[in-house]
């Protein structure tokens, strides 16, 4: 399917959870509604003409504007096709529905997500950090992040 | 002596409960029990928490994040982008140039420039050289893994080989900084593509002793058929890659079903596990997949070194570079799978956000769903056939 198709068949069946598109970009993109992911994704790996059974990548963004974003990167081994799905959370509430029980690979790629950028996925199994500290304070992938003075007694700043 | 009328016999309904022949019931706990983090069988510093019923295990939950260095934070504060690229390096240690190779490939999509010939196939001789290495670690340590010393020694001495090449092309054994964004740092030395026949022509030979040694082994086939079966569709809803997913029997490689560089041009096969031991997916297959690549790998080298043009060693690109403001993400096939880098570009010199997806980190994901049930001593060998590098699954 070309990326059209899939924002026309997205369209049609989501409606308003489909808030945007570009479909003219290297790698065409679509974003939809932060509280709608699950459901979008779930459909998208089992519909037979989608079929993205395989999720390359799962990123988390700070656009710094106020804006956090998660984007997934999906492929299809069978369809041979491929396409970027965006969202947006905002840094007051920067909630994301998880898509864990989707694809099982997602459940690291958002604890990661989580730990340096701070999004939260509602639904994930088991949210922790996983490459900081359990008490690490802050997210440091954020733009306005402070590098702290001290972590556990130690100077951080070298 | 104990006789064995005592000894506990059989299990009843659930694990836990131990029934004795004199028909006394006995309840057991589940015991946690530590792996790691320095642990010689898990490959740097990796700590696994492991829930035991006796000997078999329930449950792994691996600990990471020893090594982070937060190459995504260093990245984004480099003021150019060849900066980032010594950071590469030190993601998957043991094969860099893969590491350089796969950023320079991004950086180039994102500018939209076009490389030399030359450089093209000096990538893929190198990318190769480097896989045949990586993989040479990951089968000499598996062999150790398993108790079999002596393959390591032989691997490590052909590994040698290949970095004595490295050396006398960049100076470095390691960490290489040699493939940059639009090109190289140096073109080859006059005796490279000699010296690399050479090897190709030693090598071969090689795997087929590397076979005799380890794979076919008796011991060495006992303790991994069946062992860690990771079944297709598990494998790919976890976003498995490299020899993971086409030891599962999935025939899918990157080089091949999403091209990049000049892979279309050479004659190579994707090798995928059958089972042949045991079961589709178990450690033999993602074992036996390595020794096949490096195969591959020597195919292509050889007839990459037969065609290598004259020419330029760096594209014409300015010493800054400033893409335009957009963003690309880009895989490519490293020894141990996918590796995707995400850059975004706000139009300045330096990147924005890098997000890389390290194939190992991935991989290392499904080691609890592969590993229930398993004894504990099977887990060594569960873990080592993932073949992780704990500085690409930290960053």
């Amino acid at each position: 399917m070309t990326p059209q198709e899939i924002f026309e068949d997205l369209k049609q069946k989501f409606g308003d959870a489909i808030l945007e598109a570009k479909l003219d970009a290297p790698q065409p993109w679509i974003r939809i509604a932060e509280n709608k992911t699950n459901e979008i994704c779930r459909y998208l790996r089992d519909a037979e003409r989608t079929n993205f059974d395989y999720m390359s990548c799962l990123s988390g963004v700070d656009y710094n504007d106020g804006k956090l974003g998660v984007v997934y990167h999906l492929t299809s081994m069978a369809q041979k096709h491929k396409i970027v799905l965006k969202t947006v959370c905002t840094k007051e509430n920067p909630h994301v529905q998880s898509v864990a029980d989707v694809w099982g690979t997602a459940n690291w790629h958002e604890r990661e997500a989580y730990d340096l950028i701070g999004i939260v996925f509602d639904g994930h199994p088991d949210l922790r950090r996983i490459l900081l500290p359990y008490d690490w304070e802050g997210h440091p992938l954020r733009k306005d992040y402070k590098v702290p003075e001290f972590y556990d007694g130690m100077k951080v700043p070298y | 002596m104990i006789e064995s009328q005592t000894l506990p016999t059989t299990y009843v309904t659930q694990p836990g409960a131990i029934k004795t022949s004199s028909g006394k019931t006995l309840h057991t706990d589940e015991m946690i029990i530590n792996m790691g983090p320095q642990h010689p069988s898990t490959h740097g510093v990796l700590r696994l928490e492991i829930v035991v019923d006796g000997e078999i295990i329930n449950d792994v939950i691996p600990h990471i994040g020893y090594l982070h260095r937060c190459f995504e934070k260093h990245a984004e504060h480099m003021t150019n982008y060849q900066q980032v690229i010594p950071y590469c390096d030190r993601m998957d240690y043991v094969a860099a140039m893969n590491n350089d190779h796969g950023y320079a490939v991004a950086v180039e999509r994102l500018l939209k420039i076009q490389v030399p010939e030359r450089v093209e196939y000096i990538r893929v001789i190198m990318a190769e050289l480097q896989r045949i290495a990586s993989h040479l670690i990951a089968i000499g340590t598996y062999g150790i893994d398993a108790g079999a010393f002596t393959p390591f020694l032989y691997c490590f001495t052909d590994r040698e080989k290949i970095l004595d090449l490295f050396e006398m092309t960049c100076g470095a054994r390691l960490l290489y900084n040699y493939i940059w964004v639009g090109g190289l740092s140096h073109d080859i030395p006059p005796k490279f593509v000699d010296q690399a026949k050479e090897f190709c022509r030693y090598f071969r030979p090689r795997i087929k002793q590397f076979n005799d040694l380890l794979t076919y082994n008796e011991i060495f086939v006992k303790r991994t058929a069946n062992v860690g079966v990771l079944p297709k569709d598990v494998a790919i809803n976890y976003s498995c890659s490299g020899p993971m997913l086409r030891g599962s029997g999935v025939n899918w490689d990157l080089r091949r079903d999403d091209p990049y560089c000049i892979y279309d041009r050479f004659e190579w096969e994707v090798q995928v596990g059958k089972g042949e031991v045991g079961t589709v997916g178990d450690c033999w297959d993602r074992h036996i997949v390595r020794m096949r690549e490096m195969e591959q790998s020597v195919n292509i080298i050889e007839q990459a070194l037969s065609k290598i043009p004259e020419g330029n060693v760096q594209a014409a690109i300015p010493k800054r570079i400033r893409p335009d403001a957009g963003e690309i993400y880009v895989r490519t096939e490293t020894p141990r799978g996918e590796l995707g880098y995400y850059i975004i570009s706000d139009g300045t010199a330096s990147p924005y956000r890098i997000k890389v997806r390290a194939p190992a980190f991935v991989n290392l994901s499904v080691l609890p769903e592969i590993s229930r049930g398993a004894m504990i001593a099977d887990l060594v060998l569960i873990a080592g056939s993932v073949d992780i590098v704990l500085g690409e699954v930290d960053r």
